[in-house]
């Protein structure tokens, strides 16, 4: 036990003395937060709409006041015609277009049908499928004030998203954020620390030493799941203050999570360090074989649904994919382990799984 | 039982098809200094890690400090020191910092730690660097610190594989002198080294060549039994025979 605690003392040290890494890796989640939240957003803002009302009347009138109301949209042009609006969109001056037809309030008078137009920039198709939705709200909403049911009752489906009723960005990436941060915080620093350790020779000395491997292990983890602890507690207090993220759940239950992911992680981070043989090697090996996946197939930044089937098998072994559905239930619907044990139980599993590959995996190749 | 600090019998390891160590039989007494001589890959380094239990042997067997290196690996590891080729100690910690680890790893009780670390300073001369950190110390000094933390826990053998490779020749001395000192102490060290001046330090010696013994004995009875005037002739007549006949 003296020897297992002097160990951490040990390994403690390392991280203490290395200045460096050290600001990088509290930087680190702070930064991504801020860069996440302000630069990779999904929801859009100040979409460039052109409008073309061939013969404007009251009823278009309440239709461009309600788009130009929307601080969605800023409109750029109208006119009467739709025959430069490809100039237009070429030019990437306007990169929605909404055509009314002629005579609209005639129309509307006579209960013609209302043929109106959407155009939409494709160029960015996750972009401009919020862009039609967008719009095609407010014209809907116009729609239904302007032609009133004619006395026979309309069924209409509406469409809400819960949980996150303003499409808030910020809301679905901290929860991805914070599987990212853990991936890089503690399985690639693990993986660097005990190949370190085998580049200097002194993985050697500690293997024919009577510490076991296992002591090894756990006293490698042990400072690093501070650190990864530290890491998530900076990320909630920065997607909290920064952009309003809220927390539905316990505090408790996702800290706990959390402490279980950073174990995965550093379980990963530990198979990683004993199948291969260097630091730089380690490197690539836990920015290919975890960060991508943790980024790709967990979906923190594609839907899963949209991947391709194949990529969506491969995602159930991502251990990211199953603390992500954990962190967003806890965080944005307010769940508690009787929704999320399954995940978690997965989780548990995999840990344990990569828990032992890696301890014997150290005493074999070294020991 | 065997009185012997180290006792090898048929040691044997391969690698797939290449046989890296081809049953060697050696024994060291104790407190004996034994020089382990070869070219590079001759599997000098292959029969040391065996013989610590970071490598299980093919075949054969080797007792070490009295156990079974196979079965009683538990025992042979707290009983003794090893010193690699390359460089052992934490360079970001200090030097009392990597004694105190050292010690806490090999079960010295802190009282202990607390006053070897002492002797440890006055014997090396490092006295007033006990809390820097270990990379800003000269490459000779941290050789032989590296040597006294091996003996930290007094084990009964202990391995010195390539220690003063690198260090100037006073060091070398220097450490020679610490080698003896350690062997006076009833401590056996094996050690290996490319310097033949060194081999002539030790009471016995052994020449691996391809994996096996080819010469083994007091510097004297190596010399007289290969035919040769000094051992770098003995060296070069086993390594390379075709050479040593063109000599």
């Amino acid at each position: 036990m003296r020897a297992f605690l002097g160990f951490v003392r040990k390994e403690t040290l390392h991280l203490l003395r290395d200045r460096q890494t050290l600001a990088i890796l509290i930087l680190f989640p702070v930064v991504q937060v801020l860069i996440f939240g302000f630069a990779v957003r999904t929801d859009v803002r100040d979409i460039q709409i052109g409008i073309v009302d061939p013969t404007p009347d009251v009823a278009t009138n309440e239709l461009r006041e309600r788009v130009a109301a929307s601080d969605r949209f800023n409109v750029v042009w109208t006119g009467s015609s739709a025959a430069d609006l490809e100039t237009r969109f070429r030019e990437g001056t306007i990169r929605q277009a909404l055509v009314l037809p002629s005579d609209v309030e005639r129309r509307i008078g006579r209960g013609d049908s209302l043929p109106v137009q959407l155009i939409t920039d494709g160029s960015d198709p996750n972009t401009a499928g919020i862009m039609m939705g967008y719009a095609s709200a407010i014209v809907d909403r116009w729609y239904r004030d302007e032609v009133p049911g004619k006395g026979s009752l309309r069924i209409e489906a509406q469409a809400r998203m819960r949980y996150n009723p303003t499409l808030e960005s910020s809301h679905l990436f901290v929860p991805g954020l914070i599987a990212f941060v853990l991936t890089i915080v503690s399985a690639l620093m693990t993986a660097l620390s005990i190949t370190r350790e085998k580049e200097t020779g002194t993985m050697e000395m500690l293997l024919v030493s009577p510490i076991r491997p296992k002591a090894i292990v756990a006293g490698k983890v042990i400072p690093y799941i501070a650190l990864g602890f530290i890491s998530v507690l900076l990320v909630l207090v920065a997607a909290r203050t920064v952009f309003g993220v809220p927390l539905r759940g316990s505090l408790f239950l996702l800290l706990a999570e959390s402490v279980l992911y950073i174990i995965t992680a550093l379980a990963l981070g530990i198979l990683i360090s004993t199948q291969v043989p260097n630091q730089r090697t380690a490197m690539i090996a836990a920015l290919a074989g975890l960060m991508l996946p943790t980024l790709l197939l967990s979906g923190f930044i594609f839907p899963l649904d949209s991947l391709p089937k194949v990529l969506q098998w491969l995602s159930y072994i991502v251990p990211a994919r199953w603390f992500l559905t954990i962190v967003r239930g806890i965080m944005l619907k307010g769940a508690g382990l009787a929704t999320l044990w399954q995940e978690t139980l997965i989780l548990v599993g995999m840990t344990m799984f990569l828990l032992v590959k890696g301890s014997r995996g150290l005493a074999i190749r070294l020991g | 039982m065997t009185t012997h600090a180290i006792e090898a019998r048929e040691l044997t390891r391969r690698f797939g098809k290449f046989t890296a160590v081809d049953a060697i039989t050696f024994h060291v007494e104790p407190g004996e200094v034994f020089g382990f001589l070869g070219a590079n890959g001759a599997g000098k380094t292959t029969a040391i890690r065996m013989l610590i239990g970071a490598l299980e042997p093919t075949s054969g067997s080797a007792t070490v400090a009295g156990y079974d290196i196979k079965t009683q690996a538990e025992q042979v590891r707290r009983r003794i020191g090893y010193m690699s080729q390359r460089f052992s100690l934490y360079e970001d910690l200090t030097v009392r910092e990597n004694i105190t680890l050292y010690g806490g790893i090999y079960g010295v009780s802190d009282r202990d730690i607390v006053s070897r670390t002492g002797d440890i300073l006055t014997r090396i001369g490092l006295e007033h660097a006990g809390d820097e950190l270990v990379r800003d110390i000269p490459l000779g000094w941290k050789q032989q610190l590296a040597f006294c933390v091996a003996l930290l826990h007094r084990p009964g053998v202990v391995f010195l594989d390539e220690p003063t490779g690198g260090v100037d020749p006073i060091t070398r001395r220097r450490f020679w002198e610490l080698i003896y000192e350690t062997g006076a102490e009833g401590t056996s060290v094996l050690v290996t080294t490319h310097y033949l001046d060194e081999a002539e330090y030790c009471r016995r010696i052994s020449i691996m060549v391809n994996g096996a013994i080819a010469a083994m004995g007091t510097p004297a009875e190596v010399r007289k039994a290969v035919g040769a005037e000094t051992l770098d002739e003995v060296f070069l007549k086993l390594t390379r025979p075709g050479a040593g006949a063109a000599a």
